[in-house]
């Protein structure tokens, strides 16, 4: 059992230079999968990833998690929308978040070559990191998130600067991911990668969720002129 | 002008043959200035890296008390330190006075806030960059301040050679709590002061090479290090 799980927003809002960026919004996530967070560029998608994650100060509200928040925290795994990656080797920023943990200079080894071999980076292991190209770089931040095994990871349009092959790669690890039982939350524009991965969807439009419910249903029936306009790519006022 | 050449010869075969005095006065140069570096650096890059990361309510006033302090003339440092550890001061009964400590404490006293404001402006680039990542792991302040640290050590090399380069190459304070004592506190910049006075160049030229030199290696190493960090090696 997930037992990170339930992530509950209670009346969360951020408020940035005098601007309700986010909320109010309640939401509450349990249960297994994948859930994509839609919305068009600027609808808070980021700024929601964060809060739930609890690395977003909060102007109003409260998140709460099945455990104490440290605790929390540490189960959790967030892929940044421009990867982060220390200046370090590939593989000693594979290694960090075991080493973080306390995890010994052999097991790390151990991991750092088994997940450099599945995000396709194991060639280029003892390279520094911010050689990388862009899309290495993502596949190293997601590696990374991974490697911990969380359960509950968040993607930051994790394919945003991706060729079709390393998506597919992306999406491999993260059908696998959810094998495994993490619970993922995912932000995209890439509407088709929903449809191809989401169990649920959260459709988020200037700062408000609009919707959140299963995919099938969301794909299926829009329940209002702006998500009609989103799913048929038309511009949102 | 026959002066000058007459003092480069005797000061080149002073080099090559190793003199005596030159040596010594090089060595002790060399092992004051490396002690306040050591010093300094312990100080100042803890506190440097620490106010990248950590807010508090003057953490604006410290920075700027710092930068501040990195302007303090030298012969006023000494002049300080002197006064403090004249016999008549807080700290005379330590008999500190024209020694080589009291000269390694007046350039702790310099370059401490140089170091520590070069190392808070690296860590604070590094810290912008790595921010969120640190934030979302988890980590603890210490687990923070040890990443910048590993991470930004090219920087921290930089910061304490900069330190370096600015205490060899000081006399105002080392002149004044030292006293430039024969075989005791005579140290490079001071005994070039003296033979300069006394008309003696060659001695003077010698010492003026070997601080050259140093001078030289340390911008040479400060260089190689930002090539390596352009090209993320090492
Ligand atoms: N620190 C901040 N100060 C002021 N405004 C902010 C801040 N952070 C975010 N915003 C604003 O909040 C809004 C939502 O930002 P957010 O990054 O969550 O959007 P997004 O849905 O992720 O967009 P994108 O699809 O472009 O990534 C944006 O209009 C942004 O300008
Ligand atoms: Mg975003």
């Amino acid at each position: 059992m997930v037992r990170v799980l339930p992530v509950e927003l209670r009346g969360a809002v951020v408020r940035r230079r005098g601007r309700a960026i986010l909320g109010p919004v309640d939401l509450t996530l349990a249960g297994e999968g994948l859930t994509c967070v839609l919305g068009p560029n600027g609808a808070g998608k980021t700024t929601l990833l964060r809060v739930m994650h609890g690395i977003e100060r909060l102007s109003g509200g409260t998140v709460g998690y099945g455990l104490p928040e440290r605790e929390a925290l540490r189960r959790q795994g967030f892929v940044f929308q421009a990867p982060i990656v220390l200046r370090r080797t590939v593989a000693e920023n594979l290694a960090y978040p075991l080493r973080l943990a306390g995890a010994g200079r052999a097991d790390a080894a151990r991991a750092c070559a088994d997940w450099g071999g599945r995000i396709g980076l194991g060639a280029v292991l003892d390279q520094p990191a911010q050689r990388l190209s862009g899309g290495e770089k993502q596949m190293l931040a997601l590696g990374r998130a991974l490697i911990s095994g969380p359960d509950l990871l968040f993607l930051d349009e994790p394919c945003a600067s991706l060729d079709g092959r390393a998506t597919a790669a992306i999406e491999g690890l993260l059908r696998a991911a959810r094998e495994s039982r993490t619970r993922i939350i995912m932000a995209t524009h890439d509407l088709a990668q929903a449809r191809r991965l989401a169990d649920e969807v959260i459709f988020l439009r200037n700062g408000q969720v609009e919707r959140h419910c299963a995919a099938e249903a969301f794909f299926a029936a829009p329940q209002s002129a702006a998500e009609e306009a989103f799913l048929k790519g038309d511009i949102l006022q | 002008m026959n002066d000058i050449t007459e003092g480069l010869r005797a000061a080149f075969w002073l080099l090559v043959s190793f003199d005596a005095e030159l040596w010594e006065i090089s060595l002790r140069s060399l092992k004051v200035s490396l002690s306040a570096v050591v010093i300094a650096c312990a100080i100042a890059v803890p506190l440097g890296t620490w106010l990248a990361v950590q807010r508090f309510a003057f953490r604006r006033t410290v920075i700027a008390v710092m930068n501040a302090l990195m302007g303090l003339p030298p012969v006023v440092v000494g002049l300080m330190v002197y006064i403090l550890l004249s016999r008549s001061g807080p700290f005379g009964v330590l008999g500190l006075l024209f020694t080589p400590t009291a000269m390694v404490i007046a350039q702790v006293v310099i370059i401490t806030p140089l170091i520590a404001s070069i190392t808070h402006q690296a860590m604070r680039e590094l810290w912008a960059e790595y921010h969120d990542l640190l934030i979302s792991l988890n980590t603890s302040k210490w687990q923070r301040v040890r990443t910048l640290m590993w991470d930004g050590r090219r920087a921290l090399l930089t910061a304490a050679l900069a330190g370096f380069g600015r205490a060899i190459g000081e006399v105002g304070a080392i002149m004044v709590v030292g006293g430039n004592i024969d075989h005791a506190t005579r140290v490079l910049t001071t005994a070039i002061a003296l033979e300069t006075g006394k008309g003696d160049f060659a001695l003077a030229l010698g010492l003026g090479f070997v601080l050259i030199g140093l001078a030289v290696c340390v911008s040479l190493v400060t260089h190689a290090l930002s090539q390596t960090e352009r090209r993320g090696r090492w």
